[in-house]
């Protein structure tokens, strides 16, 4: 299972992330976590916990960049840093490296969706497909000696049990800024590509080669708001109160 | 990347066991000599403690055998495919010198291609990681290839001078090898610190057109498995002396003793002289696969301030 | 190619779910707790809960680590060491409460006002206000006071309702938002669906503040201020607004007193009040037969600027002429406020001129007809779609309380509060300031034995309300309400220990305090109040603060230093009641509360602490809480909810009344109530009508409304007061014009702060120290995977932030030489700490900053004693001093705005030093408690994947 699809899957199935709404709050983080240390494979374990060198494994990582204008593109106020907030977790490449270089074929892209996943019965440990993975994607998990992935909540969106509005991944259901979106990637027509074909949506490291599924949304243009200054708005006499009680009083006229 | 002990023991040690099997394989020495049919073992020793020490890093080592199964598309997989197999041509071959003490040259020669087959399946799977430029390179190959040569050249030497076979003969090419495997490093290593990333945290966020991008805040605060196994950093300082040292004394040294060998003829000090040389190699060696490691930047780095 | 493995995929995710509100924060949200054999498997947010629509923050997410922290308390604790030794043992809840009650009840015998009830960050304030007036203290506060009253105070005193809880920008309609010193907020999810909202409309969203981290960092335009001069900022969109004419005229004189007329009167004790007639109705001038009229008169046509003659010889003006003459005096100009601010004039222009375009150009309307109090019909609801929200960036500041009275003044003025698309008021709000009692605890309103006569807290409508004693000394341990912080509405927790330690204005002999880590980062002077909580009086050997209750879940820093322990349950495991009597859930368009209930059974010996206190007060017979033969009224918490009625008919929750379970706010109480709300997903949600929803200070529809559900008995509308009069008349007393008389040394401290309409004066922090010496802002900012300091114990949270840096601004990094990664000193008047810092662009370059309450001391929430929370992480609080730098007059004022005694956190100044690299932070202290064993790795859920 170590190939990938010979055909273009007929689903791709994937995220879209708006980097424009995205506050860093991890609230994703920490659903993905506790969604996925119950349910799919071996429990998403964590090493010392309460001690110095505490760590665990997660599949979904929210990083903080802080971008310095530079001649570039302005799109905040003239020339003022800013932070973006970056969640990453897999996306789901459709010329995966992390799948065929799996020894094992514990690693495989679905031929239907497009999922990348993990057979941990499979797994020798070997993590020769983190190294592939220039996204840091993959975690091994130091407890069960596996490595760990999204799934993109495999066991939710595929749930019978669950409701339909439900059977989304655990991270877009809690995303409190709505910041991430799920859906097909591979249908032109669905929501998730429609945003990503208005708003510019794109690869990261498209010079990696992955073609990833997952898309990006980049911080909407800015309008600094000295621009909206203009000359004085003022049409009537401007010399102080005096002024402005003569104008008052044409306005109490017209109640 | 972390240069992790077993790692580097595997890449260095099997290297050296195949170079030597894949001497040994050409039916240079005398198969019947004591020397000879320990370098046998020695080279089968080699060998299998390089690939022991390769599962010591698996999570699920009782599945190792499973890794046999992806030879279609998985470097790593034909690596193993490709040990496993090189044992049957080895182990004939070594049975026929020790038990036998001839030399069966088809199993020689095959022997020897698969050696270099399994050795150049180690470097493609460091090499085919294009998330890893340093190693993304054919000179990957050539020099995993030269380095295990150049092993097994001199310790062949060494055999050849201690079975009185024809070490002098054997100590021109191990020179050369040497001589050949630095020049090959240093070409990568040449490469290595002149390249351009291709990914940068610009194209990692595609923020770039907004300006400079930097990490401010790692996700966790914490060290993780990614920053653990991607994150080592040597100071460039330390690597350049470290490169410098390890052709010093992997290099320069083996090539004087290897010539003093020479001078000495086949008497016990050219054997002193040769074994130093794979020591002082070894240990070059080693350095060489700690700098491998340590040197290159993993293109997650890019997303964790590295 | 082999095939794929098969997997299920269709696996249910738990036994059962089970609905309650979440508490990681204050913000609660519903959840859906699901359990798997008796554990809990998964925590969702609750789709159709109102307050989050089925998100959850990662706190809320990380709720399975919170309630399974090896740092939660397991059973009473009595002290067996020193304080701060960590030494306890446990004993028995019958051990442990008759001791309280003994304590307690010498207490009530003898001088009731020696118990200090403090409740830091209670969620139960109606039920813990009501056991502190029954038991007869006066000194009862929770935490507002050290925590956002600026912004409470001065919004219910201005519009009748605060952005803090009791408010919410029309996400919906808005279509211009403007945000002032916002980190996470109560509201946390609120906003984040606000704001994704916003963005998906295209609305602009502003963000003003010095950080452009969270909710900055996607504001369309971020504002960096330099902190403490918002004020500044806001009364120059005034001005701007004025020049421009961008004031909604019809607005303001129909709502708001800008009409009332003010007495001029100079030197008279009557200045600058308003104009009152016999009857005490404030008097307008009405401009078509130029007759003063009391306000309300048929026809009357009001005018709003003009100086009347009075019979008596004195002048008025209307309020409305002062506001205007005061806010166009060129001061207020872009050009004069930029330097101070830090805010390019241009950039002022632009958002006065974006406000102004939105509010008059872009308004909306609602066709729906409504009734105002008046009578008057209209036939549309007209929205201006500006709306701003604030918190503690503006008030956390000593003029914090003037700054937020300016943001709710700049609302009125452009006709945008409770409007479609303005800032909205959420039930029981909004409630004129008349509807608030005045605080009591006046000598004659307490003694031994006996119920306090009314409320603790209040609003004192003039000095004559405040609890002094004839000499002008505080009555309360907090000094609240008095001289000292006269509004100070919700109390000064972040004075009790102080003041106890110093005995001034008495001694106590009981401090009994619940869920406030007062010996970490909940104080200011944190090294300093560790010593007050150890210090002993030499003469007797005894405690200076004699005895300490305290009530925690978790071993927080403050345990250590407590008497006796009342460990309390997770929120997994009690009743609770999220009460319209106290802070609840409502939104703008419907009322709402909402209840937690055990969905775990408790493992351990813990109680909840409403019952507890439920018990104590039985035990102290407490009127309310024990019949006349002394028997408990109430068998736990779950039992007071339902059956306790505040006023007849009305009870802590609003939903489910009457027998059978279908009357709403008034209402027998109904045995089945709890049942109810728990299949309705432990909230429950009353819609207004359409024809209520808006101007619901003026909306007769909705004051009928409020009066059914029983917010009120009678109407309440509220007046929008531009003009404060209370303030007014604090300046008075301190004039020398008006009884009382301030005390001289308060003098110019009124004078100063006091305005009746708002005004900015420098920090004084800012004001009292030299800017060459201290020239750097420091503050801090809410993680928004953090609670204070109760995420630290949980597993994962923790791993997002397991220790905190000074973040630099690079200008100062360049000056002196600093990198990311190097140490620093950082000196404020009063300490200093050793920091790691790292360096950032994106912030106001005079201002350093670092997440909140990441440092954990050693020892503390079971963590390892080498924990980087404790090693490397720091408190900005041990810069900050409960009191400002001496002056010179003898006296050390409060840290704290002078009006409301809100602590000025924000205030902090500080200058920078280059360290040496070091592996511990500074200050460093002993740890304190002995080390808890737990697991070395945890594997949670492995038991469910197969
Ligand atoms: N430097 C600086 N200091 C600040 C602030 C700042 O901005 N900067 N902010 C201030 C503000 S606004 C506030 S509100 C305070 C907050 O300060 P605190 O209210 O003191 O903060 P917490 O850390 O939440 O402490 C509350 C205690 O409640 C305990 N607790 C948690 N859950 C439960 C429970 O279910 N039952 C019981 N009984 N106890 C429980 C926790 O273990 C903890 O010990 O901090 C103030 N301190
Ligand atoms: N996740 C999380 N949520 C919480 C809490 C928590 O601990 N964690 N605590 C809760 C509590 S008790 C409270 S009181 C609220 C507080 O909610 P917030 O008011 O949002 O909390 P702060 O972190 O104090 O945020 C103050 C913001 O004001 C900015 N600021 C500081 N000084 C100034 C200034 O002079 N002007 C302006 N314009 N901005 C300034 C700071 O940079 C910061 O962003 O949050 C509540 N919600
Ligand atoms: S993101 Fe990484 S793990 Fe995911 S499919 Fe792409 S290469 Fe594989
Ligand atoms: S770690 Fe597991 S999934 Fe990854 S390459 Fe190795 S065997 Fe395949
Ligand atoms: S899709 Fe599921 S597994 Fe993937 S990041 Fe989101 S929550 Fe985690
Ligand atoms: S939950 Fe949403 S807003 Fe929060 S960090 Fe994740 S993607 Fe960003
Ligand atoms: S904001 Fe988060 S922690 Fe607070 S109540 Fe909501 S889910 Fe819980
Ligand atoms: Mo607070």
């Amino acid at each position: 299972m170590t190939s990938l699809p010979s055909l273009p899957t007929p689903k791709k199935l994937g995220l879209v992330i708006d980097l424009d709404v995205c506050v860093g709050c991890h609230a994703c983080v920490i659903s993905c976590k506790e969604w996925n240390t119950g349910g799919y494979g071996a429990a998403l374990s964590d090493q010392h916990p309460y001690g110095a060198d505490v760590s665990g494994t997660f599949l979904n990582r929210i990083h903080t960049f802080e971008v310095v204008p530079e001649g570039g593109q302005v799109i905040g106020e003239a020339g003022e840093a800013r932070i973006v907030h970056f969640p990453k977790s897999c996306l789901h490449c459709e010329d995966a490296p992390c799948v065929t270089v799996c020894p094992t074929g514990a690693s495989y892209k679905r031929a239907e969706d497009g999922i990348v996943l993990v057979d941990e019965d499979k797994c020798i440990g070997c993590g020769l497909c983190a190294w592939s993975c220039a996204y840091g994607a993959r975690e091994m998990d130091l407890a069960a000696g596996v490595m760990k992935k999204c799934t993109l909540c495999i066991d939710r969106i595929y749930n019978e049990t669950l409701r339909e509005i439900d059977r989304v991944p655990s991270c877009v259901r809690t995303c409190p800024a709505n910041a991430r979106h799920y859906g097909d990637l591979g249908d032109p027509t669905s929501e998730v590509s429609r945003m990503v074909a208005e708003r510019g949506g794109f690869d990261l490291m498209p010079e990696q080669g992955t073609r990833p599924t997952n898309k990006y949304l980049p911080p909407r243009p800015r309008k600094p708001l000295a621009a909206s200054a203009g000359p004085a708005v003022l049409a009537e006499n401007t010399d102080g109160a005096k002024g402005f009680f003569a104008w008052l009083d044409g306005m109490l006229d017209r109640i | 990347m972390h240069p992790a002990p077993s790692v580097i023991i595997f890449t260095t040690m099997s290297g050296l066991g195949y170079g030597l099997a894949a001497v040994l394989g050409l039916g240079l020495l005398d198969p019947s000599a004591v020397a000879v049919r320990a370098a046998h073992v020695l080279a089968l020793m080699l060998i299998a403690g390089g690939l022991l020490a390769s599962t010591r890093h698996l999570g699920n080592p009782q599945r190792a055998w499973r890794a046999l199964s992806q030879w279609r598309s998985s470097w790593l997989s034909r690596e193993g495919v490709m040990a496993l197999a090189t044992f049957v041509p080895l182990t004939i071959s070594a049975w026929m010198s020790v038990i036998e003490g001839r030399h069966v040259p088809l199993a020689g020669w095959i022997s020897t291609a698969m050696c270099a087959a399994t050795v150049y399946c180690t470097a493609m799977i460091y090499a085919s990681l294009r998330s890893i430029q340093a190693w993304n390179t054919p000179l990957t190959p050539l020099c995993y290839l030269l380095f295990a040569t150049a092993g097994g050249l001199l310790l062949a030497t060494v055999v050849a001078f201690a079975s009185g076979g024809p070490g002098s003969l054997l100590s021109v090419p191990a020179l050369l090898a040497v001589v050949g495997a630095w020049v090959a490093k240093q070409a990568w290593w040449t490469r290595l610190r002149t390249l351009a990333p291709i990914s940068t945290p610009e194209t990692a966020t595609g923020l770039g057109h907004i300006g400079r991008v930097r990490l401010f805040e790692r996700p966790h605060v914490n060290e993780n498995y990614l920053t653990r196994e991607m994150g080592f950093k040597v100071a460039r300082k330390h690597a350049v002396k470290l490169s410098k040292l390890a052709v010093l004394v992997g290099g320069a040294l083996p090539v004087l003793l290897l010539l003093a060998a020479l001078l000495a003829g086949n008497g016990g000090l050219a054997i002193i002289a040769a074994v130093l040389a794979v020591l002082f190699y070894a240990v070059g060696l080693v350095t060489e696969r700690w700098l491998f490691f340590a040197e290159a930047r993993h293109a997650v780095m890019n997303y964790y301030g590295g | 190619m082999t095939s794929e493995p098969r997997m299920a995929l269709s696996e249910p995710v738990s036994d059962e779910v089970r609905k309650t509100t979440c508490y990681m924060c204050a913000c609660r949200c519903g959840i859906d707790v699901h359990l798997k054999d008796g554990k809990v498997r998964y925590i969702e947010g609750n789709r159709d809960h109102p307050v989050n629509r089925g998100v959850l923050c990662a706190k809320g997410s990380a709720g399975i680590m919170q309630h399974y922290a090896p740092a939660r308390l397991r059973a009473p604790l009595l002290r067996t060491g020193p304080r701060g030794s960590g030494e306890f043992k446990e004993i028995s809840w019958d051990e442990a409460l008759s001791l309280a009650t003994e304590w307690l009840d010498g207490v009530r015998q003898s001088d009731p006002k020696k118990l200090a009830f403090f409740t830091g960050r209670d969620q139960s304030q109606s039920l813990t206000g009501f056991w502190a007036q029954q038991f007869g203290t006066p000194n009862y506060a929770a935490h507002g006071g050290f925590c956002s009253v600026n912004m409470a105070a001065a919004g219910i005193m201005t519009i009748g309702g605060a952005f803090w809880e009791f408010g919410a920008p029309d996400w919906d309609r808005t279509k211009l938002f403007v945000m002032f010193g916002v980190a996470e907020d109560h509201d946390s999810n609120p906003i984040k669906i606000g704001i994704s909202k916003l963005k998906k409309r295209g609305a602009r969203f502003v963000s003003v503040n010095p950080v452009r981290t969270g909710y900055s960092a996607v504001a369309d335009n971020w504002i960096g201020i330099r902190p403490g001069t918002d004020g500044l900022l806001i009364l120059s969109l005034v001005h701007e607004l004025l020049k421009a004419r961008r004031i909604d005229v019809d607005y303001i004189v129909r709502y708001s007193n800008a009409t009332w007329l003010v007495i001029d009167a100079p030197g008279t004790g009557e200045h600058r009040l308003f104009l009152r007639d016999k009857d005490g109705k404030v008097q307008v001038h009405e401009t078509v037969t130029e007759q003063v009229v009391p306000l309300g008169s048929p026809g009357a046509r009001a005018g709003l600027y003009g100086r009347v003659e009075l019979p008596d010889g004195r002048s008025a003006v209307p309020a409305f002429q002062l506001l205007a003459e005061k806010y166009l005096d060129p001061e207020y100009a872009p050009e004069a406020v930029a330097r101070e601010t830090g805010v390019p004039a241009e950039t002022i222009r632009g958002l006065a001129a974006e406000i102004g375009r939105v509010a008059f150009d872009e308004a909306i309307s609602i066709d729906q007809p409504w009734t105002d109090v008046n009578g008057q019909r209209h036939q549309s609801y007209l929205g201006r779609p500006v709306s701003f929200h604030a918190m503690r960036g503006l008030s956390a500041h000593s003029n914090g309380f003037q700054t937020a009275r300016a943001l709710h003044m700049l609302q009125v003025l452009i006709g945008a509060v409770d409007c479609p698309g303005g800032f909205r008021f959420e039930p029981p709000y909004p409630k004129p300031t008349a509807a608030h009692p005045t605080p009591h605890g006046k000598a004659e309103h307490f003694g031994s034995n006996k119920p306090l006569s009314g409320p603790h807290l209040g609003f004192p409508r003039g000095p004559e309300d405040l609890l002094v004693d004839p000499e002008g000394r505080p009555m309360r341990i907090d000094k609240a309400f008095s001289w000292d912080a006269p509004i100070s509405a919700h109390g000064l927790m972040h004075m009790v220990i102080a003041n106890a330690h110093a005995g001034d204005p008495y001694p106590i002999d009981l401090m009994f305090l619940y869920m406030a880590n007062m010996a970490w980062n909940s104080s200011m002077n944190t090294a300093g109040v560790i010593k007050m909580l150890e210090d002993k009086d030499p003469a007797t050997g005894d405690y200076r603060i004699p005895k300490i209750i305290y009530s925690d879940a978790y071993s927080s820093e403050m345990v250590a230093y407590a008497d006796l322990i009342l460990p309390d349950t997770t929120y997994l495991e009690r009743h609770d009641c999220i009460s319209m009597l106290d802070r609840p859930i409502s939104e703008p368009d419907a009322v709402q509360d909402a209840i937690r209930w055990p969905v775990v059974e408790p493992d351990r010996d813990v109680r909840g602490f409403q019952t507890v206190l439920l018990d104590l007060g039985a035990r102290l017979k407490l009127p309310g809480f024990a019949d006349n033969h002394g028997k408990p009224l109430y068998k736990d918490y779950a039992d007071y909810i339902v059956r306790h009625e505040r006023r007849p008919g009305i009870g802590p929750l609003a939903g489910f009344r009457g027998s059978s379970g279908d009357r709403t706010g008034r209402g027998a109480s109904n045995p089945e109530q709890l049942q109810r709300y728990i299949e309705n997903g432990s909230f429950f949600s009353a819609h207004i009508p359409l024809e209520a929803q808006f101007f619901k200070h003026a909306n007769q529809a909705y004051q009928d409304f409020a009066v059914r559900m029983g917010f009120f008995d009678t109407p309440q509308p509220v007046t929008f007061q531009l003009y404060q009069e209370t303030l007014q008349k604090f300046r008075l007393s301190a004039e020398g014009l008006r009884e009382p008389l301030a005390p001289e040394t308060h003098r110019t401290r009124i004078l100063e702060s006091f305005d009746p309409l708002p005004c900015w004066y420098r920090p004084f922090e800012e004001a009292a120290v030299s800017a060459s010496e201290f020239p750097y802002h420091a503050i801090t900012q809410r993680p928004a995977a953090m609670y204070h300091s109760w995420g630290s114990m949980n597993a994962w949270l923790r791993q997002i932030h397991t220790r905190n840096a000074l973040y630099v601004p690079g200008p100062i990094c360049d000056e002196l030489g600093l990198a990311s990664g190097d140490w620093v000193w950082v000196i404020s008047h009063h300490g200093r700490i050793k920091v790691e810092i790292a360096r950032m662009e994106a912030v106001n370059s005079s201002t350093i900053w670092t997440w909140n309450a990441i440092g954990k001391r050693e020892g503390a929430w079971a963590l390892d004693r080498d924990a980087p929370e404790a090693r490397k992480g720091f408190l900005m609080n041990h810069l900050i001093h409960e009191l400002l730098p001496p002056k010179g007059d003898g006296l050390r004022w409060s840290n704290s705005d002078p009006i409301t005694g809100q602590a000025a956190w924000y205030d902090l100044r500080v200058r920078i030093e280059m360290a040496e690299s070091g592996e511990v932070s500074e200050p460093h202290f002993a740890a304190v408690a002995p080390a808890r064993p737990h697991a070395d790795e945890l594997r949670y859920g492995q038991e469910w994947t197969k």
